[in-house]
């Protein structure tokens, strides 16, 4: 993407600009009342300048033929770039196209000269000016979708516009009807037009710019509402004006920006610490390795990614599909052979438990290193992942997107398995009174497993979701299981809403948190607000009503 | 007749003096006059590498003595004691970067990672910290103050159980992303390095050297007397009750918070003398030293030796040590697999530890109980 720029600094580049101006503007009053022989003429001058020695010269003759904006200069131009003009006999400048010779300002085919043409060589710089030269001729081109891209183009991302375009926009807009073109070209005009010598131009230039959604505009229009920005004095109220108005639509599009990143992160922590939680309720043991069933997770996506590599490629997009029930059954094994051979006997002793599960994740992470590696292995997002929409100036990746949702369905999965199912049912039971539900016949035992396999299938439900949008590497379960246990604290146990409110609100806190005192102070302003809050509620945001007393 | 409610024991019996003051005069006095006096290279001369990891040790073995007196004693399971070992570490740490002076690599009077990050003086935390006496002092206030406040709190609205052991999980968590800033202060996720006096002397002298693992051995020592002598009192009794059962401990009039509190601020100062030891003889500290795998494992020394014995702790910390610089050196990529597998063997057929498992052997009573 190329801008029309003469790049400032340079005073021949400036005494360029200004001579272009000067010779833009009188060729323009030319070509409007011009005969069209001394147009014709007009443009055999400026070709010949094209195979000048002198840098400036051939800017200024490009320049020229853009003045002109006859549909053979974007041909002329073209050639340049690509290194198909030639100097021929007598001076005239030659085109060369399918290995026969025509000539420039014609387009007449010429018999081949006895003498082989002299090209005419551009240097990058010059071709940069040709491609921008170009870029402005295809605002005249008869089909709208090419006078589209090339209107957007011009405004790039930070809305390039210079004076010296200002003859050729005027007349591009006063040309121009179709109304997808005609807002963007009023934009690029502004603002090349912000920059006139005239000071009413650039007060009209500035009042349009103030509904313009391009971050840049607010540099732009911060430059002339200064002092010492813009000399004349109406110019600089309006941009004044201008400025409040474009900081309070990017300020909006910033808050649009946090909540979001808020609600992704807090969609991540809550899935993270959903099995966490139920594992904790039930079981009253904090499973160190629950970070690792997560990694499970990850690299089990990584897996299905390697498999539909090597063996369905064409169907490379649903492998994440796949992953799903892959990952949360491998998660969800390992972490009932766990809760079989290791937390089963470590039963009344949750501190054990604490230190056994941290070895296991000890053990669980060297594996992955010696087995797969220590590097972080890569994950490509398949297409309906990739990409982001753009609101108001904030982004949205399409990713983080799904994922909210992905994360609102599992919890409602979660949430009706555990209000509907027997198994549910087990589970809340066993939670609230263990003794009684055993007495009254529940297999305690076995309700332990399943619940336990389902936290850890959960965990690897995140594992896969976490791979979509971070790194995936055997140190992936660690960076989150501190804020996993941050939310079980702060939300309590025993019920769901506690894991929900809480991971929302710890996500949405730190990400409001963090562009202000960065993610190291958010996280201990997090931390000390959780010990304040404890404080007054130790049980957490949501605790389970019973009559246990407390052990 | 003894009256069961008065239980009156030595201190140590007779042979378990006499294994003591045998250690001490080892370690503390025989090693180190060895390594000082006898020339380079004499055969019985212990090298430096002994002399520097039989003081790595002996820190490590304090820090499991505090371990033990709150988790072994009082129940209380702490994920974060290596905040208190760290921050001794870094308060004296400080004093020893003053010690530079101007031969570190810039001349300049502030220390080297000051002039990298372009600071002109000294920040407020540094103030005094040329001071022998008042950096003894800070290390001792430093984590003393910090525990008490966050103990304060913590104990006050009840925390317990695992809870509080994630909770200080996260803090130490928290304090160690902290420190890896460069605008904390502290040298950033390099630390403080490079020593090279103390007190006038070089660091690297085996004299020097020499006394550092003496003053080390013999704090050692005295914490585990004093450690002994303390489970022994009224306060030391009412401890292991409310480990066993902190309601009826409420119930029968005690308030338990000021217990906890001053055993917790306890354990915390002697973690925060055995970091201030720590550093200049292992000559480095860095923010790595805060994580909470280290502070996990402070917890697995202190449950191989055997909780609530306090010698236990003290096997525990050279065992593991040991094994980690041996498995370190011989297979690097087994070393966490023995570890796991260590939390995981112990916890589930040693859950008394190495002593406690002696025991059983020898047919003892006197084993404290382990839960």
């Amino acid at each position: 993407m190329r801008s029309f720029r003469f790049f400032p600094g340079s005073l021949s580049q400036v005494l360029c600009a200004a001579r272009v101006l000067w010779v833009a503007f009188s060729l323009l009053l030319a070509a409007l009342v011009g005969h069209p022989a001394a147009r014709a003429e007009v443009a055999q001058q400026a070709l010949l300048g094209l195979a000048s020695e002198e840098f400036d010269v051939r800017v200024a003759a490009i320049e020229q033929l853009v003045a002109t904006a006859e549909p053979r200069v974007a041909v002329i131009l073209k050639a340049l770039v690509d290194g198909d003009l030639a100097t021929g006999p007598g001076g005239a400048i030659l085109l060369s196209a399918q290995g026969k010779w025509f000539n420039a300002a014609s387009g007449e085919a010429v018999t081949k000269p006895a003498v082989e043409p002299e090209a005419i060589m551009a240097n990058n710089a010059l071709r940069q000016q040709a491609e921008s030269a170009l870029a402005l001729l295809r605002l005249f081109s008869p089909d709208v979708q090419t006078r589209l891209t090339a209107a957007r183009e011009l405004l790039g991302p930070g809305g390039q516009g210079e004076a010296s375009m200002l003859p050729v926009l005027d007349r591009a807009l006063a040309a121009e009807r179709d109304p997808a073109v005609l807002p963007i070209l009023r934009m690029v005009h502004a603002f090349a037009a912000a920059s006139a010598p005239e000071a009413d131009r650039r007060l009209d230039a500035v009042r349009t710019l103030a509904a313009s959604p391009l971050p840049a505009v607010r540099t732009l229009l911060a430059r002339l509402a200064a002092e010492d920005g813009d000399p004349d004095r109406r110019v600089r109220g309006a941009a004044v004006a201008a400025l409040a108005q474009v900081e309070s639509r990017l300020l909006w599009g910033e808050w649009l920006g946090r909540v979001f990143a808020g609600l992704s992160l807090g969609s991540i922590l809550m899935l993270a610490a959903m099995g966490l939680a139920i594992t904790y309720g039930l079981l009253g043991v904090i499973n160190m390795a629950h970070g690792e069933m997560i990694m499970i997770g990850a690299y089990s996506t990584w897996g299905v990614q390697t498999a539909f590599r090597a063996w369905a490629p064409q169907a490379f997009d649903w492998y994440p599909l796949v992953a799903l029930p892959v990952a949360f059954l491998t998660a969800a094994l390992v972490g009932a052979l766990l809760e079989r051979t290791i937390i089963r006997h470590l039963y009344g002793r949750p501190l054990e438990t604490l230190l056994a599960t941290w070895g296991i994740s000890l053990a669980l992470i060297q594996t992955v290193r010696t087995l797969i590696g220590p590097q972080n292995v890569e994950i490509q997002n398949p297409t309906w992942l990739s990409g982001a929409l753009t609101v108001a100036g904030a982004t949205l990746p399409w990713n983080r997107m799904v994922i909210i949702g992905f994360s609102l369905a599992v919890l409602l999965m979660i949430a009706l398995l555990l209000s509907q199912t027997r198994l549910g049912l087990f589970v809340r039971g066993v939670t609230q009174n263990r003794a009684m539900a055993s007495a009254i016949g529940v297999p305690t035992d076995r309700v332990d497993l399943m619940a336990f396999g389902l936290g850890s299938g959960v965990a690897g439900l995140a594992g896969v979701a976490l791979s979509q949008i971070g790194n995936v590497g055997p140190d992936l379960g660690q960076s989150f299981i501190i804020d996993s246990f941050m939310v079980v604290v702060l939300g309590g146990v025993g019920q769901l809403a506690g894991t929900v409110f809480a991971g929302f609100g710890l996500g949405l806190v730190s990400k409001f948190l963090e562009p202000s005192v960065g993610a190291v102070i958010a996280k201990i302003a997090i931390l000390v607000g959780i010990i304040a809050f404890i404080q007054k509620r130790p049980q957490g945001l949501f605790a389970m009503r019973g009559r246990a007393l407390e052990s | 007749m003894n009256d069961p409610l008065v239980v009156k024991r030595r201190l140590f019996g007779s042979f378990e003096w006499f294994l003591l003051i045998a250690a001490v005069l080892l370690a503390g006095v025989v090693v180190p006059l060895a390594h000082a006096l006898l020339p380079d290279g004499a055969a019985l001369r212990p090298s430096s590498y002994v002399v520097t990891l039989a003081g790595k040790f002996a820190c490590y073995a304090m820090l499991a003595v505090a371990m033990d007196l709150i988790w072994g004693y009082a129940g209380i399971l702490s994920l974060g004691q290596s905040l208190w070992f760290a921050l001794g570490g870094y308060v004296f740490g400080m004093h020893l970067m003053r010690g530079i002076g101007r031969e570190g690599q810039y001349q300049s009077d502030l220390p080297d990672f000051m002039v990298f990050l372009d600071w002109k003086q000294l920040p407020w935390h540094w103030w005094n910290s040329d001071q022998f006496a008042w950096s003894i002092l800070m290390v001792v206030l430093v984590p003393g103050v910090l525990a008490f406040v966050f103990g304060w709190f913590a104990f006050r609205s009840r925390i317990r159980g695992v809870y509080f052991s994630i909770i200080t999980q996260a803090l130490t968590y928290a304090a160690m992303l902290l420190f890896f800033r460069n605008e904390t202060g502290f040298g950033g996720n390099n630390g403080f390095t490079d020593f090279k006096t103390l007190l006038g002397f070089r660091i690297t002298d085996p004299a020097v050297r020499a006394t550092l693992l003496a003053i080390t051995v013999g704090m050692l020592a005295a914490v585990f007397v004093f450690s002994r002598w303390l489970v022994q009192t009224r306060f030391g009794r009412v401890l292991q009750a409310i480990r066993d059962a902190e309601g009826r401990v409420r119930f029968c009039g005690y308030d338990t918070l000021r217990y906890k509190l001053a055993i917790w601020t306890l354990a915390a100062v002697i973690s925060g003398i055995a970091g201030a030891l720590y550093v200049p003889q292992v000559g480095i500290i860095n923010p790595g030293e805060m994580s909470p795998a280290n502070a996990i494992e402070i917890a697995v020394w202190t449950a191989v030796g055997g909780r609530g014995t306090l010698i236990g702790p003290i096997l525990g910390a050279w065992l593991v040590n040991g094994a980690k610089s041996w498995f370190t050196m011989a297979f690097p990529e087994y070393w966490l697999f023995f570890l796991g597998a260590l939390f995981v063997a112990v916890t589930l057929y040693l859950p008394a530890g190495v002593i406690g498992f002696f025991r059983t052997l020898r047919g003892s009573a006197g084993a404290e109980n382990p839960r």
